[in-house]
C-alpha cells in the first residue's frame, strides 16, 4: 500500500508566528523523502498536518489524490514513527504491533500472526511477549516501527525517530530503514535534522528553513549543486567567496557575479579553477582526511577549508598552489 | 542525640497510636466497662457484635457505600483530569481550582448544603443521598491525585494511539487509564478509606439504613462498653488492610 502526497499552499500561523509560508510539495507513492533542516524551520509541522495532528492555517493536503481538510488522524491512511517511540508500556510488543489492527476489528489470532511477521521485519522474531521496558532504545523504536506498518498505512510518517540513538546505533538502523522501506514499498516521509542521515536514506531531501523550502533534490544534487546558500551550507562544509566583477578576493575567476561555493573536498592543487598559491595556517587529522585552514597569499586574512588526503604530509607555514576541481555559484 | 533521635520517634508514634492500641485492647476487657483495670481476656464482645443484625447489616451498607461512591469519584475525577491535563480550555486554572475547592471545606457544611437541596429537592434520604456526599469529598482527591500523575508519557502513547485509529474512548480505556493504574488505584483506595470512616455527611444524610460510624454513634448514646471497643477494632483493622493492601499492590509495584 503505498500513495503519493501533495502538499498545497500550506500555511501555518501560531498566533503571529510564521511556521509554514505557502508551502509546495509533490511526493510521488513509494517515494523516501527527508524533511531537512534546523530546529524550528517547519519540518515537524509539515508533518503534523500531514498526519492530522494539526490544521493547516490555509492551504490543502491531499494523500492518495483524497483532500484531507478535517480528517481526524484516526481516519487518515498515515501512520507515524515518534521520537519518543511512545510505546504502550502495559502491553506485550505483540498487543503494540497489533494495537492498529484491533482498532480495525481483526481478529486476535490475525493480529498476533501479522505482529508476529512484522517483528520479523525489524528483526525482533520470538519477542512478542516481551514488554517495552525489556528492550534497549534501538530495539524499542523497531517495535514503534513495526507498529507503525502493521496496518500497512499508504504514507509513514518518521518524526526525528532516531534523534534519541547513539551515533552508531542511528547509523545501522538507517541502512535498516532504508531496506525495509525498499521491502515495504510504503511512502516514507521522515523528518531529521542530521545531513548525513537524510543524505544515507532519502530518494529526495526537502530542505527547509524559516518556514519554507530552500532546496529539493537527491542526495547528489543537493549537495554538488546546492540551489541556495543555505542548504548550500546546511548540507555540508562550505567555502563562501563573493564574486564581483570577475574577481574574488583571491583574484580574477571566470565565473557570474554571486557566492563562489566550494565544497573543502573539491580544493587540491590540480583543480580547475585556480585559487593561486595558499599558505597552510593550520592542519589537523580527521582519519579520512586532512583537515587544513588556508589563506591564499593573494587575500591573507581570507580563510578557507581544505580536505587534503589522507596521506599528505603539509606542515602549517607551508605554500600550496590550490585550485577548486568543483564549485557551485549562487546569488548573494 | 542518637538515643534522643530514638526517643522522639518513639513519642512521636506513641501519641499517634496509644487511642488505637488502648481501643483495641479494651475490647478483650473480661467486664462490663473498657476502662482500666485490665481485667481478664475474653472474645465475648466480638462474638456479640458479629452476632447483632443492625451492626452487620450497617457494615455491609458501608461498604457498598464505600465501593460505589470511590468508583463514580475516580471515574469523573479522571475524566476531569484527562479533559483539563490535555485540552487547553480558557479558564482551565479557575476549574481546576473550582474542582479541588470542596477538599478545604468542611464535611458539616457539605453535608449540610447537601440536605439543604435534598429537602428543597425532594430527594428522600438513603443510602444513595450518602454515596452523593460522599462522592462531593472523594472526588477533588480523585482528580488532584489522577490530575498529577499525567505526564508526557501519555499524552504521546496517547496520540499514537489516535493515530493507529482508536477512537477516544478506546484511547481512554486501553492507553490512558491502564497506563495510570497504579494512581488510579491508590485514589480509588484513599477514597474508600475516606468514605469508610465519614461520619457526619452519613449521619445527616441517611436515615433508616446507615452506614457503621452511624450505628456505632447509636450505640455509644447507650452508654460505652467493651462491645463498641470490638466494633471500632474492627473497623480499624478493615482500614489498615485497605492501606496495607494499597501499599503492596500498588506502590511496591510502581517502583
Amino acid at each position: 500500500m503505498t500513495a503519493g502526497v501533495s502538499i498545497r499552499a500550506v500555511t501555518q500561523r501560531y498566533g503571529s508566528a510564521l511556521a509554514l509560508d505557502a508551502v509546495d510539495l509533490e511526493i510521488a507513492a513509494g517515494e523516501f523523502v527527508v524533511l531537512l533542516g534546523p530546529s524550528g524551520c517547519g519540518k515537524t509541522t509539515l508533518l503534523n498536518i500531514i498526519g492530522g495532528f494539526a490544521e493547516p492555517t490555509s492551504g490543502s493536503v491531499l494523500i492518495g489524490g483524497r483532500d484531507m481538510a478535517g480528517v481526524a488522524p484516526k481516519d487518515r491512511p498515515t501512520t507515524t514513527v515518534f521520537q519518543d517511540y511512545a510505546l504502550f508500556p502495559h502491553m506485550t510488543l505483540a498487543e503494540n504491533v497489533g494495537f492498529g489492527l484491533r482498532m480495525r476489528g481483526v481478529s486476535r489470532a490475525a493480529r498476533d500472526a501479522k505482529a508476529e511477521e512484522m517483528l520479523a521485519l525489524v528483526g525482533l522474531e520470538g519477542r512478542a511477549a516481551r514488554r517495552p521496558h525489556e528492550l534497549s532504545g534501538g530495539q524499542r523504536q523497531r517495535v514503534a516501527l513495526a507498529r507503525a506498518l502493521a496496518v500497512e498505512p499508504d504514507v509513514l510518517l518518521l518524526d526525528e525517530p532516531l534523534g534519541a540513538l547513539d551515533l552508531k546505533l542511528r547509523r545501522a538502523m538507517q541502512d535498516e530503514l532504508k531496506a525495509i522501506q525498499r521491502r515495504v514499498g510504503t511512502t516514507f516521509v521522515h523528518v531529521t535534522h542530521d545531513q548525513e542521515e537524510a543524505m544515507a536514506i532519502a530518494d529526495r531531501i526537502v530542505v527547509m528553513n524559516g518556514g519554507r523550502i530552500a532546496d529539493v533534490g537527491p542526495p547528489r544534487e543537493l549537495y554538488l549543486r546546492p540551489k541556495s546558500l543555505f542548504s548550500a551550507g546546511f548540507m555540508g562544509e562550505v567555502n563562501k567567496v563573493p564574486v564581483k566583477g570577475g574577481a574574488a578576493a583571491f583574484g580574477p575567476v571566470a565565473v557570474p557575479d554571486g557566492v563562489l561555493c566550494i565544497r573543502p573536498e573539491a580544493i587540491s592543487e590540480g583543480g580547475r579553477l585556480r585559487i593561486g598559491p595558499c599558505r597552510v595556517v593550520e592542519t589537523v587529522f580527521f582519519g579520512t582526511y586532512l583537515r587544513a585552514h588556508v589563506a591564499p597569499l593573494a587575500a591573507p586574512d581570507l580563510r578557507l577549508v581544505v580536505h587534503l588526503p589522507q596521506g599528505a604530509e603539509v606542515a602549517a607555514g607551508a605554500v600550496m598552489d590550490l585550485g577548486a576541481q568543483d564549485f557551485t555559484v549562487l546569488e548573494a | 542525640m542518637r538515643a534522643l533521635s530514638w526517643a522522639y520517634l518513639a513519642v512521636a508514634y506513641a501519641f499517634v497510636f496509644l487511642p488505637v492500641v488502648v481501643l483495641v485492647a479494651f475490647s478483650f476487657q473480661d467486664g462490663r466497662l473498657p476502662v482500666p483495670p485490665f481485667q481478664g481476656f475474653t472474645l465475648d464482645w466480638y462474638g456479640r457484635v458479629l452476632g447483632e443484625r443492625d451492626l452487620m447489616e450497617a457494615l455491609v451498607n458501608s461498604a457498598l457505600v464505600a465501593a460505589v461512591s470511590s468508583l463514580i469519584a475516580l471515574i469523573l475525577g479522571f475524566l476531569a483530569a484527562h479533559a483539563l491535563a490535555r485540552v487547553r480550555l480558557p479558564g482551565s486554572v479557575l476549574m481546576r481550582g473550582v474542582l479541588i475547592a470542596p477538599m478545604t471545606v468542611s464535611y458539616l457544611i457539605i453535608a449540610l448544603g447537601l440536605l439543604t437541596l435534598f429537602n428543597q429537592a425532594g430527594v428522600r434520604l438513603s443510602l444513595w443521598t450518602a454515596g452523593v456526599g460522599h462522592v462531593v469529598i472523594n472526588l477533588p482527591l480523585c482528580f488532584a491525585i489522577t490530575y498529577a500523575a499525567m505526564g508526557d508519557q501519555q499524552r504521546n502513547a496517547e496520540r499514537a494511539a489516535r493515530d493507529l485509529g482508536a477512537p477516544e474512548w478506546k484511547v481512554l480505556a486501553l492507553v490512558s487509564a491502564p497506563m495510570l493504574a497504579a494512581p488510579l488505584a491508590a485514589a480509588f483506595f484513599l477514597s474508600v478509606t475516606f468514605s469508610w470512616d465519614e461520619f457526619i455527611i452519613a449521619f445527616l444524610l441517611t436515615r433508616f439504613d446507615v452506614t457503621l460510624p452511624v450505628e456505632i454513634w447509636s450505640m455509644l448514646r447507650s452508654g460505652i462498653s467493651p462491645a463498641t471497643n470490638a466494633v471500632g477494632s474492627l473497623v480499624f483493622l478493615v482500614s489498615v488492610t485497605l492501606v496495607i493492601l494499597l501499599e503492596v499492590f500498588v506502590f511496591r509495584r510502581a517502583k
